[in-house]
């Protein structure tokens, strides 16, 4: 099963898995939810956009990661994925 | 010039986003020594981002990159070399390495049309990058110089110890070349965190060779650092008086005179203006209160 | 109806008016109770309750000098599910996380009413959640003695769990299995309640030291153990090793020096917790480097200030309750560290009470806002997560009052425009330190003048939380609360603000 993952459990960081799919879902759980969650799945989408990919799953467990972090550790989880592609 | 240089690990986000708060002089992103081989992707990503992110930073930034002899180096220098950061710190440096940074730093800023020129500060951590300290100080763009201990000992052969003999040499002999060439010359981190009579044996080791700055691995060796390496409130109150006198010779029409004693001239006026200098820049100058 | 906070509180209560307010309304003191004879010898806690007819309605208090590792209100907890006795009111002074059993007794209807200054744990749960039938009411440490010196609130029966009791019925916190300090918080309960009963694991021909006058009890329970020494004085606190932590203590304390707070003679109070102790070796610090002596220090006492005592740089420890042995211990054996109780700590209607005479205290906050009203109440979610202590108290007295906060916890911003809940309103609160920057309260125009030359890093709030904002984002509002289930009574009585349902 083609998988990147990303990112750790420490606090202040998120760790992302993303899989090849049909079309895009987002899953957000994070230990600020009530107050960032609509936050975290925008930077996640807007990353998204930015690298042209619209076919993937994203899971995301966050522990209050800044915005830049989470988009780097969607990049790396991505690039991880790919690179399992060959 | 600095006094503090703190590593902060690349691939730890909860680091990098109190980078600016810790307040070192200067800190050194780590790609190397403190990522794992399989995180080296993940940390650099992480690094851009958080360069991207920032804006005016009160602190020095240099990026410690993978060495040339790495397969890493260039992905690094690609993601990093921006006009957020001031340096690169060059792992294991010999001259030659540092000549093929330059090239590829010059290339990169020039493609990127950069507005800033990068400077670079090469670790001497092997013999042969001993016997090259003043090459090494004298090439375009070294902005200083650190001592790496660790890996020099080990290509020694020699023990690390507490006194520090087995680099008493390359500590002196870096310390004249910096001098020489007005660049800093930053002394080796203190590895025991919990030590702090140790860290302060330590950096006055250093000073009394003739050490302007040390490394640090962890923000709690921050004030002792400082402490040590800035000017003490008696050689900054010397300082002022000198310059006073100095005035007040001045106005007199005085080229050399005497304050306490002691014939006071032109060198010693250098060093209190210095003094006074690195007194402002490090907020030292005693605040008045209620 | 509004307070003049801003704040719903229901109309049938006095809605907070101004901190200062206290000072035109007169001392409210009902008799003292009964003095007894011989206190009575009982055999275990089943007994109180045969002997003090205990049934629905009644209220009981507790003190919480035995911290986390208190088994004597769960042990009372126990007995009132076995008998199936409902509607009760309790009034510990705190409640912690191994109290959890009250959480059952919520659920199941004995417990309707709480009234305290603290909760932490698993007790708060159903609160959160709506199940409490009556209401949680919050005092402060000195308000708590105001309520029942006054009436206000009025305990039936009084169990206090004592580490050694002599046969005059006199009690001891220094001596005994579980040994815990100062007494102050029970000090009220003994002299208002109807009944007072001390539960001890050990029983002496005579106290060395009285902590309870023997004459307020009515009667003795001795049990195996009445905590477990561990949860009671756990270890010795200490200094935060968190660089930013050790940063805002620093600034806290060049703030304080720079002020001219810290001068011959100068007062101190900052809680013992990790970062609250950087700030006191800090200011210890410059103490040594300037050769300033102070005159005491306050709280919540542990074995810094035991040492700071010892050392003879304050010359006196007021102490409401200590936090480990070696604090214990120095109360035991030095005279110069001295016994308060809650009263004459906190309560505004004492005539110089000890908060009054602060130059400085040091606290926490897990919300500030824009006009300085501090939570510590709740979290960002409304949740209860602690209570005012002395907050509110010791903000009130110091002449100087000092928040000490990372600017986010968790990426979540600490500086709201409003806070969730009001533990201390901002009129008391006059300095806010960061790791990014300090603030000052606009009423306190003599401190900005002092700093005006401060090298420190000084802005108002808002432009910390935009600079918050920046870094993090800005919050997303959280869903509107349920129902009330709570009240923050302030020192004086009159209501600062509601608890609401959140789960």
């Amino acid at each position: 099963m083609l998988t990147g993952i990303a990112g750790t459990l420490e606090s202040n960081d998120a760790m992302i898995t993303v899989t090849p799919a049909d079309k895009l879902t987002i899953e957000v759980k994070s230990v600020v939810d009530a107050f960032y969650h609509d936050q975290i799945v925008k930077v996640i989408k807007d990353t998204l956009f930015d690298s042209k990919i619209a076919n993937i799953s994203v899971m995301c467990q966050d522990k209050g990661a800044l915005d830049y972090t989470i988009r780097a550790r969607l990049l790396t989880a991505i690039s991880r994925m790919e690179e399992q592609n060959g | 010039m600095v006094r503090s240089m703190l590593f902060i690990p690349g691939n730890n986000p909860a680091m990098l986003q109190n980078a600016d708060v810790f307040g070192a002089d200067a800190v050194i992103i780590d790609l190397e020594d403190a990522v794992s081989i399989q995180e080296k992707d993940a940390a650099r990503i992480l690094v851009k981002a958080y360069l991207e992110s920032i804006d005016h930073p009160p602190m020095k930034i240099y990026i410690r990159i993978n060495g040339l002899d790495t397969t890493d180096y260039e992905k690094d220098l690609q993601s990093v070399v921006t006009d957020q950061i001031d340096g690169i710190v060059l792992p294991k440096a010999k001259v030659c390495d540092v000549e093929r940074l330059l090239t590829l730093l010059y290339k990169i800023e020039s493609e990127t049309h950069m507005q800033k020129i990068i400077g670079i500060i090469p670790i001497v951590e092997s013999a042969k990058s001993v016997l090259e300290i003043e090459k090494l100080a004298a090439l375009s763009r070294i902005q200083g110089m650190l001592l790496g201990a660790e890996d020099l000992s080990a290509d020694m052969e020699l023990m690390r110890t507490i006194t520090g003999t087995e680099i008493e040499y390359p500590r002196a002999r870096m310390a004249f070349a910096c001098k020489a060439y007005k660049i800093d010359a930053i002394d080796t981190p203190f590895t025991d965190t919990s030590d702090n009579l140790g860290l302060i044996a330590d950096c006055q080791k250093a000073q009394n060779l003739g050490l302007n700055a040390k490394a640090a691995i962890h923000p709690n060796q921050l004030e002792t650092i400082h402490d040590v390496f800035s000017p003490s409130l008696q050689r900054i109150e010397w300082a002022k008086r000198v310059l006073k006198a100095a005035k007040k010779a001045d106005d007199q029409g005085l080229g050399v005179f005497s304050l306490d004693g002691k014939m006071i001239d032109k060198p010693i006026i250098e060093r209190a203006t210095k003094i006074m200098e690195s007194a402002k820049k490090y907020r030292l100058l005693p605040v008045e209160h209620a | 109806m509004l307070n003049t906070l801003g704040r719903v509180v229901p109309d049938t209560v006095r809605g907070f008016i101004s901190a200062t307010n206290y000072q035109s309304q007169e001392r409210i003191l009902i008799p003292e109770k009964a003095v007894v004879d011989k206190p009575l010898f009982l055999g275990s806690i089943k007994a109180i309750f045969d002997q003090y007819h205990i049934t629905d309605g009644m209220t009981l208090s507790f003190h919480h000098h035995l911290r986390n590792g208190d088994q004597v209100l769960n042990q009372v907890c126990r007995e009132i599910q076995i008998r199936g006795i409902m509607n009760l009111t309790i009034a510990p002074s705190s409640i912690f996380p191994n109290n959890a059993i009250i959480a059952e007794l919520i659920e199941a209807g004995n417990i309707t009413n709480i009234r305290t200054n603290y909760i932490n744990g698993p007790a708060a749960i159903p609160i959160d959640q709506g199940k409490l039938k009556g209401l949680l009411l919050m005092d402060t440490h000195g308000g708590r003695a105001r309520a029942i010196e006054s009436g206000d609130l009025k305990i039936d029966v009084a169990i206090l769990a004592c580490p050694a009791v002599d046969y005059d019925g006199n009690g001891s916190g220094t001596e005994g299995l579980s040994a815990c300090g100062t007494l102050g918080y029970a000090q009220s309960d003994l002299r208002y309640a109807a009944k007072v009963i001390l539960i001890t694991d050990t029983l002496v021909n005579r106290v060395k030291q009285i902590d309870f006058d023997g004459k307020y009890v009515d009667a003795i329970v001795k049990i195996d153990s009445i905590g477990d020494p561990e949860g009671i004085v756990s270890g010795t606190t200490k200094i935060t090793k968190d660089p930013v932590g050790l940063k805002i203590a620093r600034d806290a304390a060049a703030f304080l020096y720079q002020a001219g707070v810290i001068k011959p003679g100068f007062s101190m109070q900052t809680g013992a917790g990790g970062t609250s102790l950087a700030v006191a070796y800090q200011v210890r610090k410059m103490m040594i480097q300037n050769q300033i002596h102070g005159s005491f220090a306050s709280g919540g006492t542990n074995g810094y200030y035991a040492d700071m005592l010892k050392e003879g740089w304050i010359d006196q420890i007021y102490d409401v309750q200590c936090f480990d042995l070696d604090a214990v211990k120095s109360y035991r054996d030095n005279p110069r560290h001295l016994a308060i109780s809650a009263s004459k700590y906190g309560n505004p209607f004492e005539k110089d009470p000890i908060v009054n005479q602060l130059s400085f205290v040091a606290l926490g906050a897990t919300e500030i806002d824009l006009d300085f009203n501090v939570n510590v109440t709740t979290d960002s979610l409304g949740r209860l997560i602690g209570g005012s202590g002395g907050h509110a108290d010791t903000a009130h007295g110091a002449a100087v009052t000092i928040i000490t906060t990372t600017l986010a916890k968790a990426r979540l911003p600490i500086i709201k425009e409003r806070v969730t809940a009001i533990t201390t309103p901002g009129e008391d609160v006059d300095v806010l330190v960061t790791e990014r920057g300090i603030a000052i309260n606009p009423r306190r125009t003599d401190l900005i003048d002092k700093m005006k030359n401060s090298r420190l890093t000084i802005m108002t709030i808002g432009e910390l939380m935009a600079i918050s904002h920046q870094i993090s984002g800005i919050p997303q509002a959280i869903k509107k609360p349920g129902k009330v289930t709570g009240l923050i009574v302030y020192r004086d009585g009159t209501i600062l603000d509601q608890l609401y349902q959140r789960l």
